[in-house]
Parts: structure tokens; C-alpha cells; sequence
């Protein structure tokens, strides 16, 4: 149907769309993480730890979302008590430790990365996965929850006022996140079949929040948009592949500007 | 062994105190996170490279390019990246998405321009060593130290003696009350990003003659460094930050020494992290009350 070519394209942009999709999570509880890229480091060792020892790749890619949305609780606990700029700080900290973990980590390959590894993911099911997370996005929007996140966002004190658990509602949304991205690690494990730390490094944290701001954070269908426009439009045109970041930083800056 | 560790550490931490100076004081008057300072940085080192490849001038001369080199893409930056964002109204969100996006491009031009390899950086220093009994340093060691000593007194005095330094002070307890008085915030603004990035600017110099190598990607690990140091010494505080850099400095040295050099930023992280979780204001004082 499609060339193998596309279809591994296809398989990223899915792949992107969920880290994306992981990031606005904890965002629409004022929530801005930039270690995203860690929670996806653990997924991937983890699921492609699993496979390599037999694991079918359903339960691996479940465990390894798990072990990120462990990952998340602990990283997220401290996280409540702080705000703004110091959960930035916090979070991008954490994406190294976590890169840093892996790089010196021998039974995964350590600095040298990790080969070798089964190519079990298919389109359709990050489609699905995709399509999953879209919907939990979507539709969170009309449940508790979500508005309780959303009331967070607009102001916490008030929120609070109002009873709604701040520490539950924050802290499920951050552990959501990185039980999404870490879903996406494992996926992006299965494709690439070859991971090192330094694929999960802070460029790959920052570029996913490019995913969600180029798509505008103000609704669920953003982080698609910009995921998908950032990983197809350099695929197609060759110039814009060659200065990806130059483009796309320098549309981060107008937007900052244009767009509150 | 110790003690020459200890040597290292000084040299080391001194200049991640320059650079945590930088956003010290850019967060001091704006409360916001400059997240291209890293990159501000880099290109100092790579200026000041330009000058010793091309031109053969000597580590002063380099010095003395990186920190106008810096300064220069500090002014940019402010006007090109917050300047516009600050006359909408003030949002948390814009200038950490201007930052990012202007330090991206940033390092893609340099790579473009410079090739992504590392480049040596040669100087005329390595040769001098000095055996001072129980510590030996080299010429290039002793000037690191001293150029960083140099800069942070200069520092010093600006910011105690001089109206300017002194408005700088009083803009980051209040900027509007500040404003009120008679200070010309934009210009202060401006004079601020000259002065913390003139100072990251002199570290990436520093950086390139103490590693003897210098690439486009130095400056991502650089800035999350500086912002560790930042918090370990209090945002907003200068004196937290030497102190900070030094703190660090030393820590990161000792782990490579005793435990194992993959510890080095592991150390680093923790705590930070640590730091973030016990006592968010940083180690040395109450810290600036930021709120969000």
C-alpha cells in the first residue's frame, strides 16, 4: 500500500503525535515539562529489554509505559510543591539524570547504545494508540477531571477554593503524560531498532514542546498538527530539511510574539 | 592529589559561576528562564576561536572577542526575543517558546557554519607549567583562574559602585517601583543582557582553553549547568551563584576523581533535583520571592 519508505514516516509522525499528545496532558494543568524526552528514554530501554527476553510486545509496551508513568509519579511528587519556571527546571534536570542513567547503564548497551532490537511495530497499532490518546484528550475536556485540570490552569488557588484536589488532579495528569510518552518510546524503539541515550536527550524534549506550541496549546487537535507538520513538511521539501531548526526556531520566536 | 583536584575544581566551577551569573541576573530583572544563554555561550567560545585561528592573537585577545562577541548576541537576543513579548504584556509561557526557538536556530547556524565536529582550541599557554611545590598548574590554568577572579571583582564593583549596577540591583527587587523612580527599564534591560552575556561570553572562552575543544553542542549541556548552579545558589542571587559554581565545580571534579566520571553530571542532576525538592529559594538565601 504504502512504500516502506512512507510507511516508516508515517510510523514516526504517529510516534510524534503521542509525544506531543504526552506533553499537553500535564500542560492543560499548567503543568510545562521539558523531560519529556526522559519518560520516552525509559519506555524504550524498558520495552525493548522486555522483547529481547521473549515478552510479547503488547505487555512489554504496557510495562514500559508503566515503568514512565512510575517514573512520573516520582518525578511529579516534588513537582507539586513548586511552579512556573522551577517545574521547568525540575523536569528538564530530570531528562538528563535520566539520559546520563542510561548512557552508563551496561546491561543496555551503555554509552555505546542498544542494537539489535525486534522490529515488531506496525502502523496501524501506533494509528490506534494515536488515535487512543486523541480521544482520552479530547474527551477529558467533559469529565471531572479535566475540567479540574483546566480550572488548575486558569488559576490553582481559586481551583482549590472550589475543592478540587490539586495534588490528585496535577499529579494524575503529569503520570498520564508519561505513561503516554513512555508508550511512545517503546513504539519508537520497535521502529527505530537501534537506540542510544543520546536519542532522548534535551533536543528531543524541546522539540516536542515545538510539537504542541507550532500546533497552538489551546486544544487536543494542536499537538497532532504540529507534530505532524514538524516531522512531514521537512520530509518534503529538502530546503526546509536542511535548516529544520533554523525554520522552525525562528517560527517558535514569531509565534511567541504573535500569538499569546 | 587532593589539593590539585581541588585546583581543578576552582578552575572548573568558575566558570560555570560566569555563566550562572548570566541568568542570575537576566532572571533577576525579567523573573524569566533565558533558555539560549547556552548558546550565547558557544558562540562566545567560537568567536573568540576566530580570532586565535585567524588572526593568531593570543588566549587576552580571544578573551576580550568572545565576551564582545557575547554581548553583542545578548543585545540581539533581547531585542529580537523578549523585547517584542514584554511590549504585549507579560506571559510566563513566551519567552521560554522565544528562548528555546532562538537558541535552535542559534545552533543550527553555528553547525551550518562551523561543521558539527569539535574544533581544537589552540593556545600558546599549555607549554608554561608552574610547580608551586604541592600543586602544579599550567599557564592556561592560571589563566582561567585569574581571568575569572578578574571578571567576577569587576563584577563586584559594577554592581555595588556604579549607578548603573546599582539601578540593575534595585530593578530586580521591584521593576516597576524601579521604573517609577526615574530608571529607563529598557535601556537597563538591554545593559543587563550586554553584561550577562559579555560574562558567558569570557566562560565559553574559558571552556575552550580549558578542555582544548570547543563544538556547536557545548553550549545545551553549558546552559543546563548554569541553570543547576543558578538554583544551587538561589535564583536572582549573584554571590549564590559563585558560590554555586564552585559548589559544583568542586562536586563534579571529586566524582571523577574518586567514584567514576560517568557520575559527573549524575551528581550535578541530583542535586539539583535535591536542591528543588528540600529548599527551592537555593542555599545561600531566602532567594527572590518567585511565586510563578
Amino acid at each position: 500500500m504504502l512504500g516502506s519508505y512512507w510507511e516508516s514516516v508515517a510510523i514516526f509522525t504517529a510516534i510524534n503525535c503521542l509525544m506531543g499528545i504526552s506533553l499537553y496532558i500535564p500542560m492543560m494543568a499548567g503543568l510545562i515539562s521539558l523531560g519529556q524526552g526522559g519518560f520516552m528514554a525509559i519506555g524504550a530501554y524498558v520495552c525493548a529489554l522486555l522483547t529481547k527476553g521473549n515478552v510479547p510486545f503488547g505487555l512489554a509496551l504496557c510495562i514500559g509505559g508503566g515503568a514512565a508513568a512510575l517514573a512520573g509519579v516520582i518525578i511529579g511528587t516534588p513537582a507539586l510543591r513548586i511552579r512556573g519556571i522551577y517545574v521547568m527546571i525540575l523536569t528538564l534536570g530530570f531528562g538528563e539524570i535520566v539520559r546520563v542513567f542510561f548512557a552508563t547503564f551496561e546491561p543496555a548497551g551503555g554509552a555505546s547504545g542498544m542494537g539489535g532490537i525486534h522490529p515488531l511495530t506496525e502502523l496501524w497499532q501506533v494509528v490506534l494508540a494515536t488515535a487512543a490518546a486523541l480521544l482520552l484528550v479530547w474527551r477529558i475536556r467533559h469529565v471531572r477531571f479535566g475540567r479540574a485540570m483546566i480550572a488548575i490552569h486558569e488559576d490553582d488557588v481559586a481551583a482549590e477554593a472550589m475543592g478540587i484536589n490539586l495534588t490528585r488532579t496535577k499529579l494524575l495528569s503529569f503520570t498520564l503524560g508519561s505513561l503516554i510518552a513512555g508508550i511512545a518510546g517503546g513504539f519508537y524503539a520497535h521502529q527505530a531498532l537501534f537506540i542510544d541515550a543520546n536519542q532522548f536527550d534535551f533536543m528531543r524534549s524541546a522539540v516536542t514542546f515545538l510539537y504542541v506550541i507550532l500546533g497552538g496549546a489551546g486544544n487536543p487537535f494542536g499537538p497532532i498538527v504540529g507534530a505532524v507538520t514538524v516531522t512531514l513538511v521537512p520530509e518534503m521539501l529538502r530546503v526546509v530539511q536542511d535548516w529544520r531548526m533554523t525554520v522552525f526556531g525562528s517560527l517558535l520566536v514569531v509565534m511567541a510574539i504573535w500569538r499569546p | 592529589m587532593l589539593l590539585q583536584q581541588l585546583v581543578n575544581g576552582v578552575m572548573l566551577g568558575s566558570t560555570y559561576a560566569l555563566i550562572a551569573i548570566g541568568y542570575t541576573l537576566i532572571f533577576g530583572v525579567l523573573r524569566l528562564l533565558h533558555l539560549a544563554h547556552g548558546e550565547v555561550f558557544m558562540v562566545g567560545a567560537f568567536a573568540g576561536l576566530q580570532l586565535v585561528l585567524l588572526r593568531h592573537f593570543g588566549p587576552l585577545v580571544a578573551l576580550i572577542g568572545g565576551l564582545i562577541g557575547s554581548a553583542l548576541l545578548g543585545m540581539l537576543l533581547e531585542l529580537v526575543a523578549f523585547r517584542p513579548i514584554r511590549r504585549r504584556g507579560n506571559s510566563q509561557l513566551a519567552p521560554i517558546v522565544s528562548t528555546l526557538g532562538a537558541g535552535l536556530v542559534i545552533q543550527e547556524l553555528m553547525t551550518k557554519y562551523f561543521g558539527a565536529e569539535q574544533t581544537a582550541f589552540p593556545s600558546n599557554l599549555h607549554s608554561l607549567v608552574y610547580d608551586l611545590g604541592f600543586v602544579t598548574v599550567t599557564g592556561t590554568q592560571l589563566f582561567i583562574l585569574g581571568a575569572a577572579a578578574i571578571s567576577m571583582i569587576i563584577l563586584h564593583q559594577f554592581v555595588t559602585r556604579t549607578r548603573y549596577g546599582i539601578a540593575m540591583r534595585a530593578a530586580s527587587e521591584n521593576i516597576e517601583v524601579a521604573s517609577v523612580l526615574g530608571i529607563n527599564v529598557d535601556t537597563l534591560i538591554l545593559l543587563t543582557f550586554a553584561v550577562a552575556s559579555a560574562l558567558a561570553g569570557i566562560a565559553g572562552v574559558l571552556v575552550g582553553l580549558n578542555f582544548n575543544a570547543i563544538s556547536p553542542y557545548m553550549g545545551i549541556d553549558m546552559g543546563i549547568k548554569g541553570m543547576a548552579v543558578m538554583l544551587i545558589g538561589g535564583l536572582g542571587s549573584i554571590y549564590g551563584a559563585m558560590m554555586g559554581g564552585l559548589i559544583l565545580g568542586m562536586g563534579e571534579v571529586l566524582s571523577v576523581a574518586y567514584l567514576e566520571s560517568a557520575y559527573r553530571d549524575a551528581f550535578t542532576f541530583g542535586l539539583m533535583i535535591l536542591i528543588l525538592i528540600v529548599r527551592p529559594t537555593g542555599l545561600f538565601r531566602a532567594g527572590l520571592n518567585i511565586e510563578r
